[in-house]
């Protein structure tokens, strides 16, 4: 792999449900530091493509290609374990564990120890010593012991950010992290989105035009399935196609 | 060999009749309410032995019939507003249990009112009789059997196809969100038709028990055959669980004259390797949900 | 276990292995009703792995349990009268279905596969009726004459060697089945009955871990249905049926899931229920035991297990508002 190579890159990817085109000849390409958002009014595809990135779905054509690899055939468990890691916009936390423990799972299916039957001791304490370090790192790491289903939303959604991490993303998909989250706690969504490393390359698709503003490099617009453009925020912005499209949503 | 084989549709369509009248109570509670309900052979059960009881003390047979399938309804009632009511928004798994438990009072309490043993259903002398169709005689029961059924489910087309009851019933198994957004009260459109299934399955119970044996085991010895009929045929489906209980009807009898050792594993097995290839069921209804 | 209270903790661990201890001082005529009990402890807590901890919901348990039973009875008559051999053995063929019937039914979810599990037991509970020469059909396998187990404990009437024989054969699986469900593995399977799609976007083999804790379970259930065959020397088509499966998913209900000692309190309960009406009269058992489990699933969700636990949130709810919160 050199400087060159992206860390995902989509070629032509298309999908059609019946009469539905879901996503026609789409084109991505996202860097090592990548901060891209993904944009787009309802309908537009954005969760098909989403699913199709991480293998819920298989496309009709086109491939897709994790630094270099062509991983169009894995399956989603396969992409995962090579670094493309995606949080859901309905917060698919196990709710009868404690925050430590769902990160901590996701350690050990790293580290390939969460087959082992009968061994339990030292290699489960060593994922629950990372797991605090990756809630500390979100600065939720006091909420370790509590259990999810008694966190106030906007930790639940930093802890699917914490457990995303913990799987050494090399591509992280963030969908709509701040979505629900009142506004009193964006904040600490924000701040927890810019201090994310440098290496990764990050595509958040987003509704909100003011996370898009803080958080992105580029933004890329889906519209009907195709990419209508992408270019810098600013350019994206002023753009009259984009904006007829949207119709009033970035009021500027 | 043509008489041979007519016998053999005969008898298949007879039986498949039974089990049409009493399964589709059952699609109907699992595709639209999605409920698992394992204890609907109770209903059908409960129908047999009210009107093998009140055969038995001389009643009218077409009477104790209709008693028997009124009987299957009322406890069918209390049954959807006391305990099934609370299943709606729990699980698969706490539905199963929960009519697994009616399963088990239903049978302690049939064994405690009518006995351990095959209770019978005294049907009128001209319906045990053989009747002269032409080419052999054939027992009028099985005709009986299939003029009912057919009947029965002639109505029921013609009430889905074209009454706004049925328009209703067919909109909400399709789709039970977008139903209630249009205004249709699902609850109650449920309860009803619970109840007219659990009736349905009485009849079937009552009239069917000369095929299906009433005894205390009834309830969970044939869930199986109703729950392949429901599954089969895909949950929600009237056309599906009469196709699927004809099949099951002419195959099984077919199985029965030919393969008599390995028809029962034979059966099972079909069913097995079918909803492997079409897990949804023959003819499921259009929604996903 | 019992937070903050090691002592009782530890207490309540040996509790049920000193029970069958005393058990078999105390009650030395009765001992067959307690050899069976502790089969379907280890039967249910086969079913706490699989329905419990996985949520695999299958109907068709009492599959392996039967296959279990007829193999080591079938075993004993035609290949070798060892016990031990002929256990191993019945646990490997019930292991085995349950891969190849898993790893057939395993993608599938709900319904559906609830009938291909029903299915399956149907099957086979169809096929034993029917090969009589084979397993005796309705009159059941007879003439199982077992060596005594290493040459020295003789199976006898008074079934001193059964009891023991059990109680060790469920204690090696309880320390077996402890271990998996606190393991990673054990972590990862109950994620995966939370929620398979999370797991899956961790990087969960889903399915794999699934077909492997169904075999397990399948091999539980395979070795108790062994059990069954070695301490009655007798095998009866019931051990295949529905009525099986139903009894063992109440037993297990009724104790509570994913705490295996829900399957110690919930299959002794059965059973003590069951002689006890059975006393009454013939019917009652099944109108106590039927009502009990409405009960539990309407109320207590957590099973008799959890009446601790539950007694234990009303005080506090009770004494938080008494304290005006």
């Amino acid at each position: 792999m050199t400087l060159s190579t992206p860390t995902l890159s989509v070629r032509c990817l298309s999908k059609s449900f019946g009469a539905l085109v879901a996503a026609q000849g789409i084109d991505l390409d996202l860097m090592p530091g990548a901060r891209v958002a993904l944009i787009g009014p309802n309908g537009a595809g954005k969760t098909t493509f989403v699913n199709l990135l991480t293998g819920f779905l298989t496309p009709d054509s086109g491939t897709i290609a994790l630094a270099g690899e062509n991983v169009t055939v894995l399956r989603p468990e396969e992409r995962v374990k090579r670094g493309l890691v995606r949080t859901h916009q309905i917060s698919t936390l196990l709710v009868d564990n404690t925050a430590r423990d769902n990160v901590a799972i996701a350690i050990a299916e790293r580290e390939g120890f969460a087959w082992r039957l009968l061994r339990f001791g030292k290699e489960w304490r060593r994922c629950c010593d990372e797991a605090q370090q990756k809630l500390d790192e979100i600065e939720i790491g006091g909420v370790a012991e509590r259990c999810v289903s008694q966190l106030p939303y906007g930790e639940q959604r930093l802890l699917e950010i914490a457990i995303a991490l913990a799987l050494w993303p090399r591509v992280l998909l963030l969908d709509e992290p701040a979505a629900g989250v009142p506004s009193y706690e964006t904040d600490v969504i924000h701040h927890a989105l810019g201090r994310l490393s440098a290496d990764i390359a990050i595509l958040i698709i987003e509704h909100d035009m003011d996370v898009v503003f803080r958080f992105a490099h580029e933004i890329v617009v889906l519209v009907q399935g195709r990419v209508l453009m992408r270019g810098m925020p600013e350019t994206v912005s002023a753009d009259p196609r984009v904006r007829a499209v949207y119709l009033g949503k970035t009021a500027r | 060999m043509l008489s041979f084989a007519l016998t053999v549709l005969l008898d298949g369509i007879s039986y498949g009749m039974i089990l049409f009248l009493i399964s589709v109570g059952l699609t109907v509670t699992m595709g639209l309410m999605r409920v698992v309900n394992l204890a609907h052979g109770a209903f059908a059960m409960i129908g047999g032995y009210v009107a093998g009881y009140l055969t038995q003390q001389g009643g009218n047979f077409y009477l104790a019939v209709i008693g028997g399938a009124a009987a299957a309804a009322m406890l069918g009632a209390i049954a959807e507003m006391t305990i099934y009511r609370p299943l709606y928004r729990r699980g698969e798994l706490s539905q199963v249990l929960l009519t697994v438990g009616i399963v088990f009072v239903a049978t302690g309490a049939v064994t405690g009112i009518f006995g351990a043993f095959p209770y019978p259903v005294v049907f009128p002398a001209y319906l045990t009789r053989p009747i002269d169709i032409g080419f052999r005689e054939y027992p009028a029961y099985r005709l009986f059997l299939i003029a009912v059924g057919a009947t029965i489910a002639a109505v029921l087309w013609l009430v889905l196809d074209g009454s706004t009851y049925g328009a209703r019933l067919r909109a909400a198994v399709d789709n039970p969100a977008m139903a209630r957004a249009v205004g249709i009260d699902v609850n109650l459109l449920f309860t009803g038709t619970f109840i007219i299934g659990c009736a349905l399955a009485g009849l079937g119970g009552a009239i069917g028990a000369g095929i299906l044996s009433l005894e205390p085991a009834y309830a969970l010895k044939y869930i199986v055959l109703f729950l392949v009929v429901v599954i089969v045929g895909g949950e929600g489906s009237f056309g599906g669980s009469f196709v699927a209980a004809m099949a099951l009807g002419i195959i099984d009898t077919l199985g029965k004259y030919f393969v008599p050792e390995a028809a029962a594993y034979l059966l099972y097995a079909a069913v097995f390797v079918l909803l492997l290839w079409r897990p949804r069921g023959l003819l499921p209804p259009k929604s996903a949900a | 276990m019992i937070r903050g209270r090691p002592v009782l903790t530890a207490f309540g661990h040996a509790l049920p292995w000193a029970i069958a201890i005393v058990y078999f001082y105390v009650a030395p005529y009765a001992l067959s009703f307690g050899t069976q009990v502790m089969i379907w402890i280890l039967f249910a807590m086969s079913l706490d792995l699989a329905l419990g901890y996985a949520g695999i919901l299958t109907l068709g348990h009492a599959g392996f349990f039967g296959l279990g039973a007829y193999a080591a009875g079938l075993f004993t008559i035609h290949v070798s009268p060892d016990p031990i051999l002929g256990h191993l053995a019945a646990v490997a063929l019930a292991a085995l279905f349950g891969a190849i019937t898993g790893a057939m039914i395993l993608h599938t979810s709900g319904v559906t596969f609830l009938m291909l599990t029903l299915a399956i037991v149907s099957m086979l509970s169809e096929y034993a009726n029917q090969a009589r020469g084979l397993t005796g059909g309705d009159d059941g396998l007879q003439g199982i004459r077992l060596d005594p187990i290493f040459g020295v404990f003789e199976f006898n009437i008074f079934g001193k060697t059964a009891y023991v024989y059990a109680a060790v054969v469920l204690f090696g699986w309880f320390l077996f089945a402890w271990r998996i469900v606190h393991s990673t593995f054990g972590r990862s399977v109950d994620g995966i009955r939370q929620n398979p799609r999370r797991m899956r976007a961790i990087g969960t083999p889903v399915w794999w871990r699934l077909l492997a804790i169904y075999t397990i379970s399948a091999a539980m259930a395979g070795s108790a249905g062994a059990l069954s065959a070695h301490s009655t020397r007798f095998v009866g088509l019931s051990v295949l049926g529905l009525l099986t499966s139903g009894i063992v998913t109440v037993a297990l209900i009724l104790g509570g899931t994913r705490r295996l000692y829900g399957a110690f309190v919930g299959a002794t309960t059965y059973f003590v229920v069951q002689d006890w009406s059975a006393k009454i009269s013939p019917f009652f058992w099944e109108f106590v035991v039927g009502g009990m489990l409405i009960v539990t699933v309407l109320l207590l969700d957590g099973g008799l297990l959890d009446l601790g636990p539950a007694a234990v949130r009303l005080r506090d709810r009770w004494r938080a508002g008494r304290e005006g919160k």
